[in-house]
């Protein structure tokens, strides 16, 4: 397979930068973070993202959906990182429909994904507990209990989890934190008695949730995939986020170093453009080339996403190790090269920084996932 | 598709068949490189088994056309062939600039004669090339170039100096750039043009380098006579061909160094240094340096699998192959400094047997000229400066 993309993906970039760029520039996350939104997304803009089938982009036919893949995913997530969009896609339309789609039951899926397709429901993932991404070390209680489970624990960094109507949670089933044995996914309604969502309002201005679990009750048709030996199923999924928000770190940083080049053709001291100066040229040129090598390694990613989503660990380990260095480097030189304006918080630059950072942690940063593939090959 | 998949098992086929098991494994030394020419040698029988096999079958440059040697592969079955031979760590059959460098040049500014002349040659490993370009005092600013080519009849009579010539002591024929014009603009008194190296007039001394090689040579020029049907493209107008020619060049330099063959740097590392109780490498900075470095090379290697599908898909840069060489060659020379950390004591024995004669410092050594042969790192970074991000004066 050519590692480009092909014209219907082409024309799915073109349609979803024709929206976004329209309906969601960078001015859309500042007015609602200036506005102090509750939700701190547009509901009505995730309506039109229904109707021109983005939602249900990775959700099948069968369920209302467009059934395509994590390269389509990486597309339209490339185009909210340009414009720092918030949106529900990335929980709800990658991660959710991934987990339902893989590890769902016939009654589940019929359940959730035809929802999730039409836009009514918003969905997240629960994984992290602790300061940094360890899926492996995963804590949270699920003890039997009656013809179910009861839940206790804490969970952080819960994208979307504000507002998710249905919540995919990791608990310990059986082992000890960093054993893969033992974990188990399960469907939650957030509304359960027992569950208290804190917002927390974050550094870029995106949405997600504290979720403490105390004594909730699931029963056993609750369980996604099978009880003990969810971590495979939680692994992919997570991989398939992992791609998305390289993507989505790869338009983040192509957009920051398009905005960057233009002030440096345009900004004039010592009576001439500062882009004349071969000391912020080779920079340039260095940022350049670290992004056109991360867009090759995060397009390989997602093809081996769609290849063969159980061997593309390392592929993915790459591409979000890649993006996420590449995206720091973006932002570090976006705001240094536009010097003191770029300190503003009239300008949109720091967005980018911040919303980087994030995306930084997302799912693993770029040292978690060196080491994957360090470890991955034997050393 | 039905027919690439047929062409891919056939493929595969034909190379179980034919790529002889000692022609599988790693390249350990300069010898395992077969280079062809009047003078050629054979390290070892299959070696010489392999290259004929791949130059019957027209594979020695399987995407060139037939009429001149080559396999007629399109882009996709070329792309099929390279997978297939990387997956049972097949060698390369012929190792030549004729192919990486002139080749390219040739077909696209060369006439038929010239292309029936020198191509059949090139793809046959009977004429080995080197390259005339570099100067004592034109290296980066290579178009300021001072050996001139003057008129005489049909000929031109040629003078002066080159130097970094790559092997021109092994070389049987030489594409060179010369000046013509004394008085145009710099750029517009080049031509390029072809010679024998057993010309009279023609002389070599090789460079001895830090590496305690000499693969370089300084190459001397004293009335020359050379036709002027030798010239490739229009006189005067050498430039176009010279650039052109180091697009291909640039794209050949990325690629040195042995990205993702053979064991991981990590474990390389492990047999002197040791791993800890996880099994983890005992030494955990150059680990985790280890695993970045691992985590560029894959991607670069996907960035040059792209780079050749933007080519084909006509969505390339022309100018993207300098990107390529910066980052390429700069990452050839991390994975050195990490393998000479990794080797520690024993990576400092220069001529020992046990040290196979100091073939890791010295190959160390060999790298710090990546960055610079070929265009510099910095001549580089100002072409994608100039050309890809048209940032201003530049």
């Amino acid at each position: 397979m050519a590692l480009i993309l092909n014209e219907e993906q082409s024309m799915l970039r073109d349609s979803a930068r024709g929206l976004i760029s329209d309906k969601a520039p960078v001015s859309h996350l500042r007015q609602l973070r200036d506005s102090k939104d509750e939700t701190g997304f547009s509901r009505e803009l995730w309506n039109t993202f229904a109707e021109m089938g983005f939602s249900g982009l990775l959700v099948s036919e069968q369920f209302g959906g467009s059934g395509l893949g994590a390269v389509e995913a990486g597309i339209v997530m490339e185009e909210i990182g340009r414009t720092l969009m918030p949106s529900p896609f990335l929980a709800t339309s990658v991660l959710a429909a991934s987990a339902l789609s893989r590890g769902g039951s016939e009654a589940q899926k019929s359940q959730h994904l035809p929802r999730i397709a039409d836009g009514s429901l918003l969905a997240a993932l629960a994984v992290d507990e602790g300061a940094k991404h360890r899926p492996l070390q995963t804590r949270m209680q699920a003890i039997r209990s009656g013809n179910g489970f009861k839940l206790n624990g804490d969970k952080a960094l819960v994208v979307d989890g504000h507002t998710a109507g249905l919540l995919i949670v990791a608990a310990r089933t059986a082992g000890s934190a960093g054993e893969k044995n033992g974990v188990t996914l399960f469907l939650v309604d957030p509304k359960a008695k027992g569950i208290a969502r804190e917002r927390t309002i974050m550094v870029d201005s995106h949405n997600a949730a504290r979720i403490v679990f105390d004594s909730v009750e699931v029963n056993a048709d609750s369980v996604l995939g099978e009880v003990d030996q969810g971590y495979p199923l939680l692994e992919s999924v997570l991989n398939v986020g992992r791609g998305a928000v390289a993507s989505e770190m790869v338009g983040l940083s192509e957009e920051v170093f398009g905005r960057t080049v233009a002030y440096l053709k345009e900004r004039k001291q010592f009576g001439k453009p500062i882009g004349e100066f071969q000391a912020l040229q080779h920079r340039a040129a260095q940022l350049y080339i670290d992004i056109e090598i991360t867009r090759a390694a995060v397009l390989k990613a997602l093809q081996a996403l769609d290849a063969d989503l159980a061997n593309a660990g390392s592929a993915v380990a790459v591409a979000k190790a890649r993006a996420g260095t590449t995206a720091t480097l973006a932002v570090q030189e976006g705001v240094q090269m536009h010097g003191g304006m770029g300190m503003t918080d009239q300008f949109d630059i720091g967005f980018f920084m911040k919303r980087a950072r994030v995306c930084q942690e997302l799912f693993g940063d770029s040292n978690f996932h060196a080491d994957q593939l360090a470890r991955a090959k034997g050393y | 598709m039905a027919d690439l998949e047929k062409f891919r098992s056939e493929t595969r086929a034909w190379l179980e068949q034919n790529c002889p098991p000692e022609m599988r494994k790693p390249m350990t030394s300069d010898g395992d490189t077969f280079w062809g020419g009047r003078n050629a040698k054979f390290s070892s029988e299959p070696q010489r088994v392999w290259f004929e096999r791949m130059r019957d079958k027209g594979w020695t440059v399987p995407h060139w056309p037939k009429e001149y040697g080559g396999g007629g592969l399109d882009g996709e079955e070329a792309k099929i062939l390279r997978q297939e031979m990387a997956a049972i760590g097949a060698r390369q059959p012929l190792t030549s600039f004729g192919i990486s460098m002139l080749g390219p040049a040739l077909l696209k500014y060369g006439t038929e004669a010239q292309k029936k002349e020198h191509l059949p040659k090139i793809t046959a490993g009977l004429i080995r090339w080197c390259q005339g370009y570099s100067e004592p005092n034109a290296g980066s600013d290579l178009a300021s170039l001072q050996t001139r080519a003057e008129s005489d009849g049909d000929d031109f009579i040629i003078n002066g100096q080159k130097i970094w010539t790559s092997y021109a002591n092994y070389a049987d024929w030489i594409f060179c750039l010369v000046r013509t014009d004394p008085v145009a603009k710099k750029h517009d008194g080049i031509s390029f043009i072809l010679f024998d190296m057993t010309s009279k007039g023609v002389s070599t001394k090789p460079i001895l380098l830090i590496s305690g090689y000499s693969p370089f040579c300084e190459t001397f020029f004293d009335n020359v006579r050379v036709p002027q049907s030798h010239v490739v493209g229009t006189i005067n107008r050498g430039w176009d061909v010279a650039k052109y020619l180091l697009q291909h060049e640039r794209a050949m330099i990325s690629g040195m160094g042995e990205r993702g063959v053979g064991r991981p740097l990590g474990q390389i590392a492990a047999d002197s240094i040791g791993a800890d109780a996880q099994g983890r490498l005992d030494d955990a900075v150059l680990r985790s340096q280890i695993a970045s470095f691992e985590v560029d090379e894959a991607a670069l290697a996907a960035a040059a699998e792209r780079a050749v599908d933007l080519a084909k898909a006509g969505q390339a840069h022309p100018a993207f192959s300098s990107a390529m060489k910066y980052y390429g060659t700069e990452l050839n020379k991390r994975r050195y400094e990490i393998l000479m950390s990794a080797g520690g004591i024993d990576a400092l024995e220069w001529e020992s047997e046990r040290s196979r004669g100091g073939a890791r410092p010295r190959a160390w050594l060999r790298t710090k000229a990546n960055s610079i042969e070929g265009g510099t790192s910095e001549v580089m970074l100002g072409i994608v400066a100039k050309r890809i991000l048209d940032l201003p004066g530049a």
